[in-house]
């Protein structure tokens, strides 16, 4: 009974010592930043009669419609592009890195590294670069958003690969298989419907990315949110929301449905 | 590898077994729906890719040009990082605003984000709960940060009240989900125990659900904060939240200085690595 009756003491102690930890970290970091928990509370209200007041589109936020959407599509594509693209190059650069091909232990630390750097380099930063070069054109954001991609699907294909196909992989070799079987006949095959999955949820992520890099570089659906926005025309630049929420919604519904047949 | 077997090779009896392709070849491969389903998904891919690149509109830019200013630019970002306007105590003080950014929306997501797991969770809610906060979260996760940020900047202003809410929103939305797998897959048996035992809910949720799911809570808590922190480098940037991303902004976009962009950049990139580095840790003593 008495041990009973630690283990919960223990417990209570444990959870008010987090309580207050987190208590305390939080006031630090609200002191270095500059953020007052009230002034958060305070504009709830304000953002919801936002939303509210400017989520039924008026007529000059209709009359915007045909570019919303025409913008909402180059930012679809570009995004499924970008992902396609990015995939096909990291899925032949995850090969060098994965444990199975076994090319050298050298090879493999550089993809890791090469792709911890690509997918660690903040893509504003790739945006800002670009913008230097390429100006308000969509391979600015073609090119930031495809440096990222490649870096995160790199890492994660290097997983994948790893997690399903050693076993048969070594089945290959036994029977003397030589590298572009094993990699064509057994890695691809088996890893998949993992890299597809990948994919889809990278295409899903890169709209979103993409919004953002669309205000810093001026281009793409980003561009015309921050338009509107900074021209206070707050009915446009909720259609605007509004739509990159049904397509998010819709790829994300799409993306389930496939993922449950191919997995 | 030779996909097809030497018809002579096989016996009588087993030929009947196989079934043949048009060709008259075996199949070595059975038809399902799945397979079909990655050819289509495959073909689908590959055509939205090219008929992307038809539809773009890419203003007859000089590309060969952009490319190799491009390259000439990298070379002077990451080969010469210099620091010439700011001092290495500011940015590293810049640094540690982010990583304070990062820090509030990720301790104010986790909380109402616990909050809101039990509510749509499936074996503690009711299916109706279920329905609502999950399609609500959905939606909440749709909306790009930058634009949760932007959104409340209209009533709170640009600064670090709106990017620290318009964080919170995105890593609340991320961070439900999460929990609710993660406390979907305690074992039942648990909860039906403690409810026989008389226990009341809020019993059963901090006896039962916390001890045993708080491991991949934990896990999942740190992996939002990684994201948190390169979220709070582009709202530095994007939505002007302050820290070492608007340093990285002004940088680039006022001051044109690509060797101090490339010295911000080297120090954000270590930064993460780190982060990532103890995340791993973490993840790996939590399991």
């Amino acid at each position: 009974m008495e041990e009973v009756r630690n283990v919960f003491r223990r417990r209570k102690i444990t959870n008010t010592c987090f309580f207050a930890g987190m208590i305390l970290i939080f006031a630090a970091a609200s002191m270095v930043t500059g953020f007052h928990v009230a002034d958060g509370i305070r504009s709830f209200p304000a953002a919801a009669e936002w939303i509210v007041s400017n989520l039924v589109p008026d007529a000059r936020a209709l009359g915007h419609l045909p570019k919303i959407l025409d913008r909402l599509t180059e930012t679809a594509l570009l995004s499924a592009a970008v992902t396609v693209l990015a995939a096909v190059f990291a899925f032949l650069f995850s090969l060098l890195g994965s444990d199975i091909l076994k090319i050298h232990w050298a090879m493999k630390r550089m993809v890791r590294i090469a792709a911890a750097f690509f997918r660690n380099v903040p893509d504003v930063a790739w945006a800002m670069l670009l913008m230097f070069s390429f100006g308000q054109n969509i391979l600015t954001g073609f090119f930031a958003l495809f440096f990222t991609t490649f870096g995160l699907l790199t890492r994660a294909f290097v997983e994948t690969i790893d997690e399903v196909s050693s076993s048969c992989v070594e089945a290959l070799e036994a029977t003397g298989a030589g590298i572009f079987p094993i990699v064509f006949q057994g890695i691809l095959p088996s890893s998949l419907p993992g890299v597809l999955t990948w994919v889809l949820y990278m295409i899903e992520t890169n709209i979103r990315s993409s919004t953002l890099i669309g205000i810093l570089t001026a281009t793409g659906i980003g561009y015309l949110f921050d338009l509107y926005y900074k021209r206070l025309d707050f009915s446009s630049a909720s259609l605007v929301v509004l739509s990159i929420v049904i397509l998010v919604l819709l790829i994300e519904a799409v993306s389930n449905k496939i993922r449950e047949v191919i997995m | 590898m030779e996909n097809v077997i030497q018809r002579q090779a096989v016996p009588m009896e087993l030929e009947a077994l196989m079934s043949k392709n048009r060709q008259g070849k075996i199949k070595i491969a059975p038809q399902n729906k799945s397979r079909t389903a990655v050819k289509l998904l495959i073909a689908a891919l590959v055509f939205i890719t090219a008929a992307a690149f038809m539809s773009f509109d890419f203003q007859g830019i000089d590309f060969a040009g952009a490319v190799s200013d491009t390259l000439h630019n990298i070379q002077t970002v990451f080969l010469e990082p210099k620091l010439t306007r700011d001092t290495i105590t500011g940015v590293f003080y810049q640094l540690f605003v982010t990583f304070c950014l990062g820090i509030l929306s990720t301790v104010l997501g986790a909380f109402f984000a616990f909050f809101c797991a039990l509510l749509c969770a499936g074996n503690l809610a009711g299916s109706f709960s279920v329905h609502i906060v999950k399609s609500m979260v959905a939606v909440v996760r749709a909306v790009p940060t930058v634009l949760w940020v932007l959104i409340f900047a209209v009533s709170a202003g640009l600064g670090s009240v709106a990017a620290v809410v318009g964080l919170t929103f995105h890593s609340f939305a991320y961070l439900t989900k999460a929990y609710a797998e993660s406390i979907e897959e305690v074992d039942p048996g648990v909860i039906e125990a403690l409810r026989a035992g008389g226990a009341g809910y809020w019993e059963i949720v901090f006896q039962a659900i916390v001890p045993s799911a708080i491991t991949y809570m934990v896990a999942w808590t740190f992996m939002r904060f990684e994201i948190n922190f390169t979220n709070a480098v582009a709202m530095g940037a994007a939505a002007g939240a302050g820290g070492i991303g608007f340093n990285l902004f002004m940088a680039g976009s006022f001051y044109f200085d690509l060797h101090e962009m490339g010295f911000l950049t080297y120090v954000i990139v270590i930064a993460v690595v780190l982060l990532e580095m103890v995340s791993t840790r973490v993840k790996k003593k939590v399991k």
